[in-house]
């Protein structure tokens, strides 16, 4: 891993004027576009929700009522346990973990094709092909999805077409559409890293393992698997990430009766304007993934700079 | 180990779509040799390699090993070891576990495998260092942990592609006494490809000569140095003096080549050759520098070349001095140092000198590029 560049040495290297431009947009960056709106929603989400006339009076102190309110319920209903807000929290969290396994899985085989056919123009038209639905914007991709596993989609049609089945099923309602759209949406942040790291790895590592008896599987689990580790680790954390704070797949194609943590936060926000309550949501929500995150880097023993390469 | 075991190319070609890589390659290898494979990048001795190990089949002929015919035998399934070029080290892995990879693969304990790892890191004198990781070794080490890895498969053939040119010189001269020494110690087949005339010449039993695809010449190191088969092998091992001409006439095994533009030399025919040439036909025929000696104007003019001295170089063992003879001939000659003062002979016209039975004559031909 690289040596963080001395600051010293970063303005000796770029001059002084441009050494202050880039770390002046650093700083904006850092402060204004990160840091200060967590902040801010961590301060929201230990308030009241007060009218506007009331903000900064007597009545503005900080509380842990939005938090006691996603575990217990909302007031008045003590001794019980608010189970449809924390189900929606753990089915959301479960599901984005199963759909990380499961870009992980459909990832590495064309990552590995990709990162060992390197330069082919064949590989290179297979990633223009993969890039080019991303042009379009997530919601309608979702929607695509969602005619595709309409009653008379594409894939009901060709079941019934092969008599597979006498009733089109219903994706929508059985969350297989909500499943396949959050297993597509972001499958590109887990195909490049790991594509990049197993572009690097050296074709002769798997010659002499090859060459000493190894079979593709174990050369796949002693040489390859450790090599794309990082960049399995980092598409992983991508995908789990965005998957667990996904808003418009689950949006468009949840079925009617299963709600993703982030529809609850967006109702907070949106529907009962309450944003202390959202806030406290989403904090919960962001904390949650980022300790299973950790959690995951310490058991498969991968460090935070390897994530950062 | 094993034994020693034979290595046969019988008329193998190797082509990629239009490129012919190997062309008609016939080699026995013996039992027990160090044999390696000489020839300037792109000559298609890493393509033979590939073969022998078994990543890729030949386009036609076929590859033997201990007799045995290796169609359709996979890479994993030879007695062959392969030591890379780049070495290709597992990084992620420890010492001792790169060492014993191949038992690992074969289902052996770890308590065994640590025990010949042990054993492999002694014969390198690496003892204690099973724990670390590559990275953490010198190019030397790291060199010798790719030989003790291949050996703990005990293959019945060693392959060798250019191992040692990723080492400064002084190691490589080292490595090369090593390498000979545990050959010999396994008593194993080893072949080696090279670049480098020096490692052919110093550690191999036998040496083939190739250009392009085509195996020119298959002999010893001496055989190869004092008698080349052809102009290519003439020009790419060690320095030549190329002298190009017509012959004048043919007696036995020795011949006079009308040279181009330095009259009359008398040379012995390469032994490929004898009885195939006849006066008239186009020729070659080369002087090493070394056998250029200073003489006087020599009653026998055969033998004898006049030039004028241009430049010298001080090589340390040695002079380079670079002549220019009749007709703008460039001529090397190279004179040992022996420690005396030595005037500097720029400028002066000499008269060279050679033994008849130190130059070669042969049909003209093509020529290592420099």
């Amino acid at each position: 891993m690289k040596k963080p560049m001395i600051f010293s040495e970063f303005f000796k290297n770029n001059g002084p004027v441009m050494g202050s431009i880039l770390m002046v947009l650093v700083g904006f960056w850092i402060i204004v576009l990160i840091v200060l709106p967590q902040l801010s929603m961590l301060d929201f989400s230990f308030r009241f929700n007060l009218p506007p006339a009331e903000l900064g009076g007597p009545k503005d102190n900080y509380t842990l009522k939005n938090y006691k309110q996603l575990v217990y319920g909302a007031a008045g209903s003590e001794g019980t346990y608010n189970t449809v807000d924390l189900m929606v929290f753990v089915r959301t969290i479960v599901t984005a973990i199963f759909v990380t396994i499961a870009n992980i899985i459909m990832c590495y085989p064309l990552a590995y094709y990709l990162g060992q056919s390197k330069g082919t123009s064949f590989a290179r038209l297979l990633v223009v092909m993969l890039i080019i639905p991303y042009w379009i914007n997530e919601i309608l991709r979702a929607f695509a999805l969602r005619i595709i596993f309409g009653e008379t989609g594409l894939i009901n049609e060709v079941l019934t077409f092969l008599h597979l089945t006498a009733e089109p099923i219903d994706f929508i309602r059985q969350n297989y559409a909500l499943y396949a759209g959050l297993g597509y949406a972001y499958i590109l942040l887990m195909l490049f890293p790991m594509y990049n790291v197993i572009e690097s790895l050296d074709r002769n590592q798997i010659e002499a393992a090859r060459d000493m008896g190894a079979s593709w599987i174990r050369i796949h689990r002693r040489i390859v698997i450790p090599h794309a580790k990082p960049g399995i680790a980092s598409g992983a954390t991508m995908v789990f990430m965005l998957s667990a704070g996904a808003l418009a797949v689950p949006q468009v194609l949840g079925g009617p009766s299963s709600l993703w943590f982030t529809q609850l936060v967006y109702q907070w926000f949106n529907d009962s304007l309450n944003w202390q309550q959202g806030s406290a949501y989403a904090i919960v929500l962001l904390f949650s993934s980022i300790a299973i995150v950790l959690t995951l880097m310490r058991i498969f023993k991968v460090n935070m700079g390897d994530i950062g390469k | 180990m094993g034994a020693g075991v034979t290595v046969n190319l019988e008329n193998v070609w190797i082509k990629f779509g239009d490129f012919v890589a190997v062309r008609e390659a016939n080699v026995n290898i013996k039992g027990g040799d160090f044999f390696s494979f000489l020839g300037p990048s792109g000559c298609g001795k890493t393509t033979i390699l590939r073969a022998v190990s078994g990543f890729l089949d030949p386009s036609e002929g076929r590859v033997l090993i201990g007799g045995k015919d290796m169609a359709g035998i996979g890479p994993n399934k030879r007695p062959t070891a392969l030591i890379f070029q780049n070495l290709a080290l597992f990084p992620l892995m420890k010492i001792w576990e790169n060492i014993t990879f191949s038992m690992e693969v074969a289902g052996a304990s770890a308590g065994d495998r640590r025990k010949r790892a042990d054993e492999l890191l002694d014969m390198i004198a690496l003892s204690g260092q099973g724990d670390k990781f590559p990275s953490e070794l010198s190019g030397g080490q790291k060199q010798r942990v790719a030989i003790a890895r291949a050996l703990c498969a005990e293959p019945d053939v060693l392959l060798l592609d250019e191992p040692l040119s990723a080492l400064d010189l002084k190691l490589r001269q080292h490595m090369r006494t090593e390498l000979r020494e545990i050959q010999q110690r396994v008593g194993i087949s080893f072949i080696y490809i090279t670049h480098d005339q020096g490692e052919a010449l110093t550690m191999s039993d036998s040496v083939a000569v190739m250009r392009a695809g085509i195996i020119d010449q298959i002999a010893g190191g001496h055989e190869i140095y004092d008698h080349p088969a052809t102009p290519f092998v003439a020009s790419f091992v060690g320095e030549n003096n190329v002298f190009r001409g017509k012959l004048q006439s043919v007696n036995g095994n020795e011949a006079v080549i009308r040279t181009n533009r330095s009259g009359d030399l008398l040379a012995q025919i390469t032994p490929t050759a004898v009885g195939k040439m006849k006066a008239g036909d186009d020729a070659m025929m080369f002087v090493r520098p070394e056998a250029l000696a200073l003489g006087e104007a020599s009653p026998d003019s055969k033998t004898t070349i006049s030039a004028n001295v241009l430049n010298e170089e001080f090589e340390g063992n040695s002079y380079s001095v670079f002549l220019e003879g009749d007709g703008g001939k460039q001529i090397k000659m190279s004179l040992p140092n022996l420690g005396q003062d030595r005037e500097s002979s720029k400028g002066s016209s000499l008269a060279l000198h050679y033994d008849a039975s130190t130059a070669v004559v042969m049909p003209a031909g093509e020529l290592a590029s420099e």
